[in-house]
């Protein structure tokens, strides 16, 4: 399973930084997006994976079973999904604006601030 | 006490409540915004006399024993950062009272700066990894937001790449913390630290060290990755310029000196060697790229670079009087850097331009600013008795005593290149005769606002001053601060207290 995880991550990232390298600016928030969803995989494989035993306390016990999956990359990666969401509704009304008040999608077109 | 570790986040926040709750009355919220400030000052000045009193404080947020529940820590060199933000912070206040005019004020630019001095603020105080990554996003999202607010067209354009980079570098921390965890399985700080030099894989920590490395170093502007830093810095209003300046890269410096004094130490000759390399090529290139602009804001972009290297010097040789000296160096360069920067938002709104070559005779018509910026400039080079020689002196005395002759040459180059690019806006923008067929421009700055912006300014030439002449106390406590960051026994046992030795 971590085979297969990797090899995913691998192609999220791969894809995620070919989007990046297109010229269009939509493209850009697209890769960015792919980029952080390999992130998030990429925690939660590394964190270990445990099929089908849920980190609960049995009832009359008082710790959980000895193999147990570590719910800990879970709560990582889920405050990691909610702060990329707010990025992302941030950066696609930025693109949005910048769209308006440039006049272009092409990201080669926006070097007015580079030199 | 606990309490008081946390005031410096809590405040900052409260303040912006408060501000959001009076939304709509715009005059009101620049006094409320000052006091906040003022209180944050205070504050975090008692935290830094705490800090030094009893050695390094600590909280964990719900009473959850280390290192499972979040720990706030402060030791010297978090406190004197919290107190350095505190200062920029009163600054930037009374100098955006004029500079930001009523529709960025509509718009919430009081609470937004509030809001990105609580996520640095956090970020300089956390002892839990994962949390850092939670405060960079917090300073990010209200930076991200003060950068594009006013809508302008080189606004947007900068934006666009700022965000991607810092996104980017924000991908690659949280894949090296998670890469982190797991290997090892905790966040908590000191705990990563103990179980590091437990284990002392080399192997292991060399992978995520190389991915923490380059996320910081993005958000430190290190060379090669500095490229959206010259490109955006000199798009936003000269407030939002000075504070970012002073304050966002300098947490990227703050994190980089953190993880590589307290955790990544298992393959310190390959990365000591390696940022020496980089800070070498930081300074080089940010210098040389001041030398060749004529743009105010742009050329103080462009040393921001050339300075950060010097704090990665310090950090690359390693010794106790080099780390001292970074920090020395963080000091000096958020006071002078942040005034360069309100500088030339005043010339701005005096001459209604930032090419120097439309600008000039501002030595006879504002001479009190041209001191000010002689003093900021030439401190920023390293003359003798200003902040930024003693800073210099530290780093290359320790480059000297660890014989790293190359870089020790490289830097003081870089300060001769530095006091050329700050002469070369001295003779432009103050010494040179306006040149005569380009001012049809007429400065609507009323004397009583020009002396509101001239405040903040004084305030830093003379810190810079008062540092450069009372030195010693101030190094000591960086000394102390550097033998902490050494020491991370002392770090760990203040967290950790009776977990396994």
């Amino acid at each position: 399973m971590e085979t297969v995880l990797a090899f995913l991550i691998g192609f999220l990232y791969a894809a995620g930084v070919y989007a990046m390298l297109r010229r269009s600016i939509i493209k850009l928030v697209i890769g960015l997006m792919l980029m952080g969803q390999a992130t998030n995989l990429l925690i939660f494989t590394a964190g270990g994976l445990t099929r089908a035993q849920a980190p609960l306390v049995e009832p009359g016990q008082t710790i959980p079973p000895a193999i147990h999956a570590d719910p800990l990359p879970e709560a990582l990666i889920l405050t990691a999904i909610v702060i990329s969401f707010g990025v992302l509704a941030f950066m696609l009304v930025l693109v949005h604006r910048a769209y308006q008040t440039v006049g272009t999608d092409d990201l080669d077109k926006l070097k007015g601030t580079d030199s | 006490m606990n309490v008081l570790i946390i005031s410096p986040v809590i405040i900052p926040f409260t303040t912006a409540i408060i501000l959001l709750l009076l939304f709509k009355l715009k005059s009101v919220q620049r006094y409320i915004s000052l006091i906040g400030s003022l209180v944050s000052l205070g504050i975090s000045i008692s935290l830094l006399v705490h800090t030094i009193d009893s050695g390094i404080l600590s909280v964990q947020i719900g009473n959850w024993p280390a290192p499972y529940g979040i720990t706030i820590v402060s030791d010297l060199f978090s406190a004197i950062m919290v107190v350095m933000t505190a200062l920029m912070s009163l600054t930037v206040n009374i100098y955006s009272m004029i500079d930001i005019d009523t529709k960025r004020i509509q718009y919430g630019y009081f609470p937004l700066i509030n809001i990105l001095l609580m996520g640095v603020n956090g970020a300089f105080l956390t002892g839990d990894i994962f949390n850092l990554y939670v405060w960079f996003e917090v300073m990010l999202m209200s930076s991200f937001v003060l950068m594009v607010l006013g809508g302008e067209r080189k606004q947007m354009e900068g934006a666009v790449k700022y965000v991607t980079l810092n996104l980017i570098s924000s991908a690659l921390f949280l894949a090296g913390l998670g890469i982190l965890y797991g290997e090892i399985g905790t966040l908590n700080m000191a705990d990563i630290a103990y179980t590091l030099r437990a284990t002392a894989d080399a192997t292991v920590t060399g992978s995520t060290a190389m991915l923490f490395f380059i996320a910081f170093g993005i958000k430190a502007a290190i060379f090669p990755l500095f490229f959206w830093l010259p490109a955006s810095y000199h798009t936003p209003p000269a407030s939002v310029s000075a504070l970012f300046a002073g304050l966002l890269t300098k947490v990227g410096v703050y994190s980089l000196i953190r993880s590589f004094t307290l955790f990544f130490v298992q393959d310190a000759t390959f990365f000591h060697e390696f940022m020496i390399i980089i800070a070498g090529f930081t300074m080089l290139t940010g210098v040389l790229g001041a030398a060749s602009q004529f743009e105010f804001r742009r050329v103080l972009s462009f040393h921001i670079i050339s300075q950060i290297g010097y704090m990665i010097m310090g950090l690359g040789i390693f010794t106790p009087l080099a780390i001292a000296g970074s920090i020395f160096f963080l000091i000096h360069n958020m006071i002078t850097k942040t005034n360069l920067f309100f500088i030339s938002g005043v010339v701005y709104r005096l001459k209604g331009s930032y090419e120097l070559k439309k600008l000039g005779g501002l030595y006879a018509s504002h001479p009190w600013l041209s001191i000010f910026l002689v003093i900021s400039a030439f401190s920023l080079a390293g003359l003798p008795p200003l902040s930024g020689f003693w800073a210099k002196f530290a780093l290359i005395k320790a480059g000297l005593q660890s014989q790293d002759y190359p870089i020790v040459f490289i830097a003081l180059f870089v300060s001769m290149l530095t006091l050329f690019s700050m002469v070369k806006i001295w003779a432009e923008a103050f010494w040179k005769k306006q040149p005569s067929q380009k001012n049809d421009f007429k400065s609507k700055l009323s004397a009583r606002d020009y002396i509101v912006m001239i405040i903040p300014i004084g305030m830093l030439a003379l810190l810079a001053v008062a540092i450069g002449i009372g030195f010693e106390p101030l190094m000591n406590i960086c000394m102390k601060a550097a033998s902490q960051l050494l020491n991370p026994e002392l770090y760990i046992q203040s967290i950790l207290g009776g977990y396994p030795k």
